[in-house]
């Protein structure tokens, strides 16, 4: 298996888990290592003309193209946005490339455009440069689309892991595992697929409020693939703290819940479009959750646990509901439905 | 709930003391496993309470000659094999369905009527269903036999793996060296075989088997509805998760698993044969089994690797106990299927964190 590893790009490769992580730092870092690219921060940080530019780009592949809560073109916005907006800035201007097979309706690709141009509008961000190319029938599936976004940081906005101490808090703006669930009940057609909706959404309205309101957020991170597993697992890696989280504090929608329960998915693993986590100073805690819920996307806002001393090597704890505790690891990179 | 999970902690106890040695408990199901883990149930019963998780995940109990089978399918050109998603990363000979599935012929179904509609989707490929799983899954394997059947679907056939699981509990308690007291049983397989199967278990080898469900607090009152019995020196058939399971099980699914399906002697990894123990499609439906059609061989394929998912499976050693633990096999590159399966010990073990397993 181990030398089949290495001829062929398999589908976790691409899941966000450890295969991902391997593949970056194994075969692009050593490749395109720059000091900007090796931070692998959500968003690359340039200091352009005296002003410090957010720079990220991301490539979207999803199937079902459309689905309940938005479309391939929306969420092709709304990441990149959120990447930037995690980052602590002001989203300026996208980029927009296309990849569309060959015999793709047009119809279909005006649809996805609706959403593409209402998102961006949304956010109010002008997508300023693009591009189109096709391939033959069979080369892609369907259309993918590829965003680059710049933004200016805020000012105030002074993120890192670095600043991360003992005794923070983790918040998070809403329920998770929305989008992953509402994509994963869609594609295998599962009943109660319309009970569910992807949170997609664009953050940088509620991020831009809450750093220049508050002076206590130290980082933040969208908990996309590998949900909020990978990201609590990337932030005590990099900070080389521990993060305790309660399960009962965890915003999740029931549906979504029974739905990862029929599969015997880890909701802690599944995708989020629309949600952020921020690790803030214990003194702002209660001024951060309240911009949050007076925010439509922040209204089920929730401190979800806060960072402690690590023992032996930095670890990601849930205590259950029960009052037992667990390890929450990095995700392998791909969710895999169970037989019963 | 507080109040029930600390009425069950109090029955633990007791038996604990009335039984004056550690008590073991084995779970027979997937799922339990998880659960039991996922909710870090573990932690929080008494020392001498220990959980030994036994063949209950249908990956794990799969024997390697069935998984080498599956891989040899795959490389039939002609071939689609329609896998639910738990078997891609289990390693026979010569890689794993997950490294066959980026170039050729593999999907992954939620269920074996997906896998007849990949049949009738698909006329020109032969649709293998890599039929696995105990007594839940196999009467969904049996409809979609008998649909292929009546509606002429012939390039649907199923390999069959399925298993049943009261024969495998009697042959754990037939080894001399098992150190069983008492069985939490599973609720998926109940729901179809009803908690009155469990009752030669109990009148066989007087051990307490108790049906739950997968809610951290049914799993903890099971147990404590175990350590009463124990306690008071009693063996009975019990179900605590009466919402579901019935003594006579689901009679409807039962007759068409019966309809499909004759018990065989079959293979079980860790447990090696154990007599009419499997289900193999009955002779008037041979020509939707895989066996037959491709004439595959089923000799037992011999383990070199060290591995011991057979005697983490029987309860006999805990995964930290296998050399190859966390070294050589992890997740990512997992030499046994109870490190690939999502369902299997070791996996657990690795996920939710050893120390906190114990």
């Amino acid at each position: 298996m181990t030398k089949e590893r290495r001829d062929r790009i398999l589908l976790a490769h691409g899941g966000g888990g450890r295969l991902t992580d391997e593949l970056i730092r194994h075969h692009i870092l050593p490749r395109l290592n720059n000091d900007t690219l090796a931070e692998l921060a959500d968003s690359a940080k340039l200091n352009l003309d005296s002003k410090l530019v957010c720079f990220t780009t991301d490539s979207y592949v999803v199937k079902p193209l459309f689905f309940n809560g938005g479309d391939i073109g929306k969420l092709a916005v709304c990441g990149t946005i959120n990447d930037l907006a995690v980052a602590g800035s002001e989203p300026a201007a996208l980029s927009l490339s296309l990849i569309i097979e060959e015999g793709f309706e047009f119809e279909l690709l005006e649809k996805i455009l609706a959403g593409i141009s209402e998102a961006a509008r949304a956010n109010g961000v002008d997508i300023v440069t693009g591009d189109i190319k096709t391939v033959e029938a069979g080369a892609a599936d369907k259309i993918f689309i590829n965003t680059a976004g710049i933004g200016t940081r805020l000012d105030d906005a002074d993120l890192g892991l670095n600043r991360i101490a003992v005794g923070d808090k983790i918040i998070i703006n809403g329920t998770i595992g929305d989008h992953g669930m509402t994509i994963i009940s869609q594609r295998e057609g599962i009943k109660f697929q319309s009970q569910l909706k992807s949170d997609c959404a664009g953050l940088a309205g509620l991020t831009c409020e809450l750093l220049r309101n508050t002076e206590g957020v130290k980082f933040m991170r969208d908990p996309t693939r590998g949900g909020l597993a990978a990201t609590l697992n990337e932030i005590s890696r990099g900070s080389g703290l521990s993060v305790e989280i309660r399960e009962a504090d965890i915003p999740i929608n029931p549906t979504v819940q029974a739905a990862a329960d029929m599969l015997g998915f880890d909701i802690l693993n599944i995708a989020n479009e629309g949600k952020f986590v921020a690790i803030v100073s214990r003194e702002s805690v209660d001024d951060c959750l309240n911009i949050c819920r007076k925010h439509p996307l922040g209204k089920e806002a929730s401190t979800i646990g806060e960072i402690v001393e690590t023992v032996d090597a930095p670890v990601v704890e849930l205590v259950t509901k029960i009052g037992g505790k667990r390890i929450v690891q990095m995700p392998y990179g791909r969710e895999l439905p169970r037989i019963c | 709930m507080l109040e029930q999970i600390y009425k069950a902690q109090r029955l633990m106890d007791a038996a604990c003391k009335k039984m004056g040695r550690p008590i073991n408990i084995m779970e027979v199901c997937g799922t339990h496993t998880v659960s039991i883990f996922r909710n870090g149930i573990r932690p929080t019963l008494p020392k001498r309470l220990k959980l030994l998780s036994g063949p209950g995940c249908p990956v794990c109990v799969t024997d390697q000659s069935y998984i080498d089978s599956v891989l040899q399918l795959a490389d039939h050109d002609d071939c689609l094999i329609a896998t639910y998603g738990d078997m891609i990363r289990v390693p026979g000979k010569s890689g794993s369905l997950e490294t066959k599935q980026s170039s050729t012929n593999v999907k992954i179904v939620l269920s074996s009527e997906d896998a007849l509609q990949l049949a009738k989707d698909i006329p020109d490929k032969t649709v293998v269903f890599v039929a696995v799983g105990f007594e839940t899954t196999a009467p969904a394997t049996a409809v979609a036999v008998k649909e292929a059947a009546a509606e002429g679907v012939d390039n649907f056939c199923i390999l069959s793996g399925h298993k049943l699981v009261v024969p495998a509990m009697r042959t754990l308690l037939s080894e001399k060296n098992h150190n069983i007291d008492a069985f939490l049983c599973p609720g998926h397989v109940s729901v179809i075989i009803g908690f009155g199967a469990f009752a030669e278990i109990v009148e066989g080898f007087g051990r307490p088997c108790v049906v739950a469900g997968f809610e951290p607090l049914q799993i903890i009152e099971g147990l404590g509805a175990i350590c009463q019995q124990l306690a008071e020196g009693k063996a009975k058939v019990q179900s605590i998760y009466t919402a579901v399971v019935t003594k006579q099980g689901n009679t409807t699914a039962q007759k068409i698993i019966g309809e499909c399906f004759e018990a065989a002697d079959g293979y079980w990894r860790g447990l090696g044969l154990i007599e009419k123990s499997t289900l193999k499609l009955k002779d008037k439906y041979s020509r939707f089994d895989a066996v037959r059609r491709f004439d595959i061989s089923e000799i037992p394929a011999e383990d070199k690797s060290g591995c011991r998912c057979g005697e983490v499976l029987c309860g006999l050693i805990e995964p930290p106990e296998c050399k190859l633990f966390e070294k050589t096999c992890t997740p990512d590159t997992a030499v046994g299927p109870c490190m690939v399966s999502s369902e299997g010990t070791c996996a657990a073990w690795f996920k939710y964190g050893r120390e906190r397993c114990r």
